[in-house]
């Protein structure tokens, strides 16, 4: 944890819901401004759902799957028009023909808005998804305590050099590189991060140069808090390996 | 490169995709894969397997209902069932309306929970963390996680300092957490 130590022993509880209403609505205006404490609540739900494994073992009775899918069946998303038929033999025949007609086009109203709420539903998640990427982008961008290490070939041919911005503690990661040699076909480039603990090199993704032979690799899924020693990138099989085959194209030169 | 482990990923993501759109198929597949986790942990907090069952079809009834609720960019569906269901157990212990804020819940995790339970590993570590830990720390975590109690009513019943209390909450879960940081 950064700069809000004080709020620390109070955050596992907000997240479990156990603070009272006066602690919560105190901590829900810190949070407001704090993306940092955000973020640790985030983790602690991450923790907690560790918590709530440790109790994973009996299966539900087969009961239980019926009912859930009898109920599901009963409940198609968005709820249809019911017309009930009962009695439909004693109105007038128009009046039917104008009731059917009108379930028509309810039914079709319906649809279409079905449908534009299943579209509205998958943009929103898209645009979640862009907005969540494009906040890790600029939260690592503009750390300050992000490393910066500049990566150069071992033996310099045409200059082919990459860059990494790394911040261990949200395990964010931008990588740039340029001048990079073209691969030969089914050959992919592979980042290396040589962990400072020691242990074996972790895969921080897989990239193919553009014509210019330049490519990027912007946040790959690293886990947090891992301090890097230095990244290194190889040529791999297509898909990438799980260790780094040798030789070392582009590596670390200092930080 | 083909493992079973992207493919564990993206099949879930799917599967949700699927219940967006109303596909009873994708539900009952969700079912199968997580309903022993959300049973689970409801079981543990209320002892009882009637109310266990009414939490276990409350909270797939709520992601068939709103399947947006979840925000596959912020986490994992298996964990963040779990928190779910928990909260759901310790509403209905409490006796309390049901929260209705169910997107609050973001969740991040350093492992591929799904994947992971396939191998059940995972859970496996969790267990053991837990029994690796001080006992007055593992107790009072689990009497804020899985009795709903809040840290003034553990301190009245260990006879402990408030403090201690939240202390030793927090430090068993970033034991936890510790567990799967490579």
């Amino acid at each position: 944890m950064t700069t809000h130590e004080q709020f620390a022993d109070e955050l596992p509880l907000y997240a479990m819901g156990s603070l009272t209403a006066a602690e919560r609505a105190a901590l829900d205006s810190h949070l407001e401004q704090c993306a940092s404490c955000r973020q640790e609540v985030e983790r602690l739900h991450g923790d907690l759902a560790l918590v709530a494994l440790s109790s994973v073992g009996p299966s539900p009775p087969q009961r239980a799957r019926q009912r859930l899918l009898k109920a599901i069946a009963r409940e198609p998303r968005a709820a249809a028009v019911i017309v009930r038929r009962r009695g439909w033999m004693l109105v007038p025949i128009f009046a039917f023909v104008v009731l059917a007609t009108f379930t028509t086009l309810l039914w079709h109203e319906n649809r279409r808005q079905r449908e534009q709420i299943a579209a509205l539903n998958l943009q929103l998640a898209q645009q979640r998804a862009l907005l969540k990427q494009a906040q890790d982008v600029l939260a690592v961008l503009t750390a300050p305590d992000a490393q910066h290490v500049t990566l150069v070939a071992t033996q310099s041919k045409p200059q082919p050099g990459g860059k990494t911005i790394y911040l261990p503690r949200r395990g964010g990661l931008l990588f740039m590189a340029s001048n990079l040699a073209p691969l030969p076909p089914r050959k992919t480039y592979q980042l290396w991060l040589l962990p400072a603990r020691g242990g074996a090199p972790l895969p921080a993704g897989i990239f193919r140069p553009d014509p210019r032979g330049t490519a990027t690799v912007i946040m790959p899924p690293l886990a947090t808090g891992v301090e890097a020693a230095n990244f290194a990138v190889t040529v791999e099989p297509e898909g990438g390996s799980s260790s780094p085959t040798m030789p070392i194209v582009l590596v670390g030169a200092g930080q | 490169m083909s493992t079973a482990e992207p493919e564990a990923i993206t099949t879930d993501a799917a599967l949700m995709a699927g219940v967006h759109s109303g596909d009873q198929h994708s539900m009952a597949q969700l079912y199968d894969r997580h309903s022993s986790a959300v049973y689970g942990v409801a079981l543990r907090v209320l002892g009882d397997s009637g109310t266990a069952e009414e939490v276990l079809q409350d909270v797939f009834m709520q992601l068939w209902r709103n399947p947006q609720v979840f925000d596959a960019s912020r986490g994992s569906l298996g964990a963040w069932l779990a928190v779910i269901a928990r909260n759901r157990a310790i509403d209905v212990l409490r006796k309390r309306p049901p929260e209705s804020d169910l997107a609050a819940v973001a969740i991040s995790v350093n492992v591929d929970l799904p994947t992971a339970l396939d191998q059940n590993r995972a859970i496996e570590k969790i267990r053991g963390a837990l029994r690796d830990m001080p006992a007055a720390q593992r107790s009072a975590l689990e009497m804020a996680f899985f009795e709903g109690l809040t840290h003034t009513e553990i301190a009245d019943r260990t006879g402990e300092p408030l403090g201690t209390v939240k202390t030793r909450i927090r430090t068993g879960l970033l034991a936890l957490r510790k567990v799967f940081c490579t």
